[in-house]
Formats: C-alpha cells, structure tokens, sequence
C-alpha cells in the first residue's frame, strides 16, 4: 500500500490543508493528519501552493497516427502532464482521421499504455473531416476508446443539414459536437483577424463574423432540435455575445477559449513571425477582454488548449507558407493565472472549475474533474504561484518548440501533478 | 538611410527626398552616351523573383547593371523553389554566394520583412513587391514622377509634394501599390483620396491617413494626378463588381472625365494597363498619361536605392552641377 501525504497545501486556494493518499484514491483531508493515519507516508511539504484538481484540456492535437515528427501521444501526454493534466482529449484530425473504431482505440491505448495522461479520443463528426458523411459516431462511443465528444476541428461542420443531424444523432449516447466555428468561404485564403492591422499588412482577412454567423446558427439548430453543442476556442466579443444570449434562452450551449486568446492579439503579426500564426487567429485588445470577462462570469465555459505543435520547418519559413497553431499544455495555467487570478477575475476555485470540473463534465469522463475530498481519485496538481520564469522552448516536454511565450516572464509553475495517486511530475520534472 | 528597404512606410521624409535627388542624379545619366558608373563595381546584386514579373525585374535589373552591379537573376519556376526548396534554404544559398543586395519579389506579404530580420542573410533587402503589401520602389518612381511633373525636374531638388492632391482608382484592397503610395505620399505632405467600389477598400481603412470615395466624378476635379490600378481579370469571378463594363462605367477613366481633371493634372499607371477596364485608349495615349514615363523612372529609383544601401557615402555621380544631401 503506498501512502503520500501532501502537506499543508491551500486546496483549491483556501486554508492550508493535508491531504492524504492512499493507492489511487484521497482518503483524507484535513488539517492535522501527521498523527496515526499518515504513518509510513511520503510527505509532499506544500506549503503556500495550490492544490488543484488535475487539470482536464478538451482539446489536444497529439498529432499520432500520421504526423509523429511533431508529436506522439508519448511526448504529448508528457508535456501534459508538465502543464499539470491528468487528462486530455485528443482531437480527430490525424493521419489516418480518427474517423473509425479503430483509429480512436489505437490512441486509447497508446495513453493507457504511456500513463503520464490518459488520452480520451474525439471521434470526427463526419468521413475524412469532409463534412459531407456522418462518421460511425455510435461504433466510435461503443469502442474501448467510449467517445463522447465528436468534432471535425480545422475544418467547420459547415453544412446546416449535416450539422443538425449529427447534433441529433448523438442524443443517442449522451454525446456533443464540438463545432470549429468558421464559415469556409469567408474565409478562403484568410492568414489573420480581418482588421486594422491586416489591412495594413496586407494578409488575407479573417473576420468575426466567420466565426459569429457559425455559432448563432449552431445555437439555433441546438435549440430546434433540443441537443447540447460545444464550441471550440470561441475567439470574438461577439461570439461572446451570441453564447451569453443562447445561454440566457436555455440552449444547451458550452464554450472554450483558449490561454493564447486570453492573452495575445494580432499586433503581433507586425513581426510576421509565423509563431503567431493560429487559427482561429489572434484578435485585438478589446476581444481580448471580453473574453476574460466571458471567462470570468461563465458565459464560456472553460479554458482549453487547442495545443498545435508543428515541425520547426513548418514554422521557420514565410507567414503565407507556415502552419497554423502554437503547442500551450505546457504554458496554459501560467498564462489563466496571468491573465485570470493575478489580474483579480478569478479565483483558484474558478481555476479548478474551468479547466478541471467542467471540461470533465462536458466531455462527460469519468474520475477526473472530481472534488478534492475523501473518496475521489487522485488526480491533483500542485502549483507554486509564486514561481516567476521565462518562458524556454528547449525545455519542453513536448516534441515541438512553436510557442509564442518564448523569451517572456510568466508566472505560475505545476511542482507536482498526480495521476490516480502516482506523481507523473515532481518538482517540475517528469518523475 | 536604413539597411534594407522593405516598407514605404519606414520612410522619413527627408530619406525619402534624399531618394527622390539622388534619382534625379541618376536620370541624368541616362541621357549621357554612355549610360553607366562605376559605383557598384565588384558588388552582386541578386533578382529573387518568386512571382512573374518582367517589368519590375528587368528594371531592377537594368539599374544594378547602370551602376556597374554583377546581376544574378534567379526566377522561382524552373528552379530549387519549384522543387520544394523552402525560402530559408534558398536565402542560405544567395549567402554563401556572397550577395550585397537580394531584390525579392514574392507572393506572401511579409515575405521580404522575414528574409531581412531571419538572419538567413547578411545583405540588404529590398522588396521588390510582396503579396498584397506593399511596392515601396513603386511608390518612389510615382512620387518620382509626379515631382518632375507637377514641381520640375530641377526646381523639385530637395522639394516633397506638400499640399498636392493624389487621387488613388481602383483594386485597392488586393494593391501593394495603393498601400506603399499611401504611406509614401503622406510622409511627402501630399493629400491621398483612394477611389474603389466599397468591395475593393480594405476592411480597417479608416485608420489609413487618407480620404476614402466611391464616386469618382467628385474627385477627378480636383486632383491633381489620377493614378488608375490594374483591376485583375479573376477578381470578376468573386463578385467584387457585377460586370467588367458596369466597372468601366463607374470607376474607369475615359476622354470624359480626365477633360474634367484640371489642366495641370496628369494620369498615371503603374501597368500593365487594361485597355478599356480602368482605362481607356484616348486617355491611355494622351499625353497626359505618364505610363512610359514611369517606367523610365522606375530604373533611375531603383538606380538609387541599390546605391543608397550599398553605395555608402561616396558621391553617386561626380561632376554634377547641383548637389546633393550626400555629396554636399
């Protein structure tokens, strides 16, 4: 029986507590369990960190099957678990597209056979993500791999018919479809927000309304047809808008934002450095802070990675040529701490409640996103708050290197995270 | 001046009049019998053309070869690039094979700003036209031009273009022309008008330093030049204007309203013009249209851009009668 006690840790950034332990489960939590049921523990000494139930990211590119030169499900889960998850979902859009039972089984379980994170697949919604054939969305859930979140993302379910057919058809199971809200053809050949800054640099447009007439049809259709719908890395103040609207009418509607949109804008394309370069793409100041109202106050949901690593050739080339995306595992709470509790919007507990409670929830996964009391698995990360560094690619556990933190100061650190009892980081290294 | 020349907009004024002098310099030596100096002798200057564009290469081309530069032309199709050769890789080879200037034409904006700030290469930049950027040695031949005419050859030395009205027609959201001229003509005090159907002006315009219409007949009167842009054949096919002809209609220059441009006014082209889409024969041949001219033009700018990077502070040309910032 192995036994760990940590030691005076401010659960879910309240009073100091003890919290024990025990195999793959907390069996206690109080304030003085040094005496009789802790006897023969490892001490985890916590004081003045945060313990936080183990962060779930519902939206992964673990890039495996197909482009394994810059991730695999190994190196991805390992950055995971760095940035402090115990589990991530892993979005469809691989090589073959995890479109079958089979696809999405292979990538179970590579994750339950690594076990730094467990890996819970998204099946795509439609054939190849073409957008014109339902997957076999009920052979994806009825598998090994359980799917319940089924998205298409980089590519738009953007044919009404097939989007309200998929949103019907996974009533079934108790799924949800998690739209990449962007309309195609305002968008062809887009290379950032359509906007002051685009119009000066003269790249491809994106504008908001791509991504605000998707949403509020989406929402529409979730309505008619009384089906939940999730949106992926909502990106706007007026998607914001439209959500809070959907969500004072009842529709069944959730949304995530991702740290780079909480934290980044377009100004940055002035440099045309291709780090910078993610789809949806970087918007301006004032989405910025909608955003993190949004955040704040619930209207979206959760913050979620939408982690993209890519080769360096991709990225080490012209703006128009490079891929689009930017690896954040291992730099999302960091960036939700700056942006979110050191600047008074939201709390450790909220902390927990977007990237943790409620992207289990919404994902519908069993054992993660639990509270932290006796009972509940032991999934829990630790964080020094107080840590300040600079950001340093060569670090990272992840196989690539595209961040756009690089060379900037952010604070926040995980120290340790635990999957079902066992450390997968101490002391910020992998154990 | 800067090291590299990559966007009108890095201009001051005073770099740009010095631009504009030493053009006028180097036209002179134009009409010499022999059209050559000595200046870049021993320099390479290297054509990175990703993008067709004769005109502009052969101008490039045409000024290196003035100033005594060794000329190295490398055109992406038939090339490495077309094999998959990334930028870096291509930029890495020009280095190794010592270029002072590389003169890139390419069809991703920004393209030109990233081969300068890469360390790829050790050299000067110039951007010779990138995506849907900007054209900054476009710009300097139509001040160029525009100084010649509306000011004077001699009496422009030293002179910017304070208080004269430009009037801009056409494609300007798809144009690296409107946008360096936009910045160009407003560091040399000139008031900017572009002219577009509503499609055609770029989402954010309101933050450029200049006029926006839709209706050309309300300006034409008081500009004091018209530049008409190339409207480009395939944008008809995304509904940017219903036909060719209501296009012409309502935006092309024809004999009618240039007789309402004031007498002084003169009609520009950066080309290769559409006869009869953005401009009409009679005004294309008139001679109020400096179409050819501007080429002419383009080789003396370009002329004295390459020399202002690479030249240091030797005087361009010796034995001229006026002098200039960097002789004096």
């Amino acid at each position: 029986m192995s036994k760990i006690l940590i030691r005076g840790a401010k659960v879910l950034g309240g009073e100091p507590q003890d919290v024990l332990i025990t195999d793959e489960t907390i069996t206690a939590v109080g304030t003085d369990l040094t005496v009789s049921s802790a006897e023969g523990a490892q001490v985890v000494e916590a004081e003045g960190k945060i313990l936080l139930p183990g962060l779930v990211d519902l939206h992964t590119h673990l890039r495996e099957p197909g482009r394994e030169d810059s991730e695999t499900v190994l190196t991805g889960t390992r950055a995971a678990a760095v940035g402090g998850y115990t589990a991530v979902f892993a979005m469809a859009n691989t090589f073959p597209v995890a479109d079958t039972a089979g696809v999405v089984e292979q990538v179970w379980r590579l994750g339950k056979e690594h076990g730094y994170c467990d890996v819970q697949p998204i099946g795509a919604v439609t054939v190849g993500l073409e957008g014109k054939k339902l997957a076999e969305l009920g052979a994806m859930h009825e598998s090994a791999a359980n799917v319940r979140v089924f998205s298409d993302d980089g590519k738009c379910v953007d044919d009404a018919v097939i989007m309200r057919r998929a949103l019907e058809y996974v009533k079934a199971f108790d799924g949800v479809v998690a739209q990449h809200a962007q309309e195609p053809r305002l968008t062809e050949g887009a290379q950032m927000n359509e906007g002051i800054v685009s119009a000066e640099l003269g790249l491809g447009g994106w504008p908001a309304v791509a991504e605000e007439s998707i949403i509020a049809r989406d929402v529409l259709l979730a309505e008619h047809v009384g089906s939940r719908v999730h949106i992926c890395h909502l990106s706007t103040a007026g998607s914001v808008e439209i959500v809070r609207w959907a969500k004072s009418r009842g529709i069944n509607v959730t949304a995530e934002v991702t740290p780079h949109h909480l934290l980044l804008t377009d100004e940055l394309v002035r440099t045309y450095n291709p780090v910078y370069k993610v789809n949806p793409p970087l918007r301006t100041e004032r989405d910025v802070l909608a955003l993190r109202e949004a955040l704040a106050d619930g209207t979206i949901d959760i913050v979620a990675t939408d982690h993209a690593p890519h080769p360096h050739e991709d990225k080490d080339c012209e703006w128009g040529a490079a891929a689009m995306g930017m690896v954040g595992l291992e730099t999302a709470l960091s960036v939700v701490q700056h942006t979110m509790v050191d600047s008074g919007l939201l709390d450790w507990a909220g902390v927990a409640d977007r990237m943790s409670f409620r992207p289990a929830d919404i994902g519908r996964l069993e054992g993660h996103g639990r509270p932290i009391s006796a009972g509940e698995p032991a999934n829990l990360t630790l964080v020094d708050s107080a840590y300040r560094g600079v950001v340093d690619p060569a670090g990272f556990a992840s196989r690539s290197r595209n961040t756009p933190y690089e060379g900037r100061e952010l604070s926040g650190r995980v120290t340790h995270t635990f999957l079902r009892g066992r450390a997968t980081v101490v002391d910020g290294k992998l154990a | 001046m800067k090291r590299h020349l990559i966007s009108a907009a890095d201009l001051t004024r005073d770099d740009a009049v010095l631009i504009l002098d030493t053009a006028e310099e180097m036209a002179r030596v134009a009409d010499r019998p022999i059209k050559k100096l000595p200046t870049l002798r021993g320099r390479t200057v290297v054509n990175l053309f990703f993008e067709d564009s004769t005109r502009t290469r052969i101008s490039f081309e045409a000024a290196a070869k003035r100033l005594s530069a060794d000329v190295i032309n490398f055109s992406a199709k038939g090339s490495s690039v077309s094999k998959g050769e990334s930028l870096k890789d291509t930029a890495l080879t020009l280095e190794a094979m010592g270029a002072d200037a590389v003169v890139i034409r390419h069809h991703d904006s920004g393209a030109p700003h990233r081969l300068a700030t890469s360390g790829w290469i050790g050299g000067s930049v110039v951007n010779a036209g990138d995506g849907t950027h900007e054209h900054p040695t476009q710009a300097l031949l139509d001040a160029f031009t525009m100084r010649r005419r509306l000011v004077g050859a001699d009496a422009g030395i030293g002179q910017d273009l304070a208080g004269r009205r430009i009037t801009i027609v056409g494609d300007i959201l798809h144009s690296r022309v409107a946008r360096s001229n936009v910045h160009l003509l407003t560091t040399l005090g000139a008031e900017v008008t572009l002219v577009a159907p509503p499609t055609l002006v770029p989402f954010g315009v309101e933050r450029w330093p200049c006029e926006v219409s839709y209706d050309l007949d309300s300006v034409v009167a008081k500009s004091d030049a018209v530049m008409m842009l190339r409207v480009q054949r395939e944008r008809m096919n995304a509904a940017f204007f219903p036909t060719e002809r209501e296009y012409a209609r309502r935006y092309g220059l024809d004999g009618e309203r240039m007789a309402r441009m004031p007498e002084h006014a003169i009609v520009m082209h950066p080309g290769p013009m559409n006869r009869g889409m953005e401009i009409t024969a009679e005004v294309a041949d008139s001679p109020r249209c400096t179409a050819v001219e501007q080429v002419a033009n383009g080789v003396s700018i370009r002329m004295a851009v390459l020399y202002l990077l690479l030249g240091g502070n030797e005087p361009a040309v010796t034995a001229t009668s006026t002098p200039t910032e960097e002789s004096k």
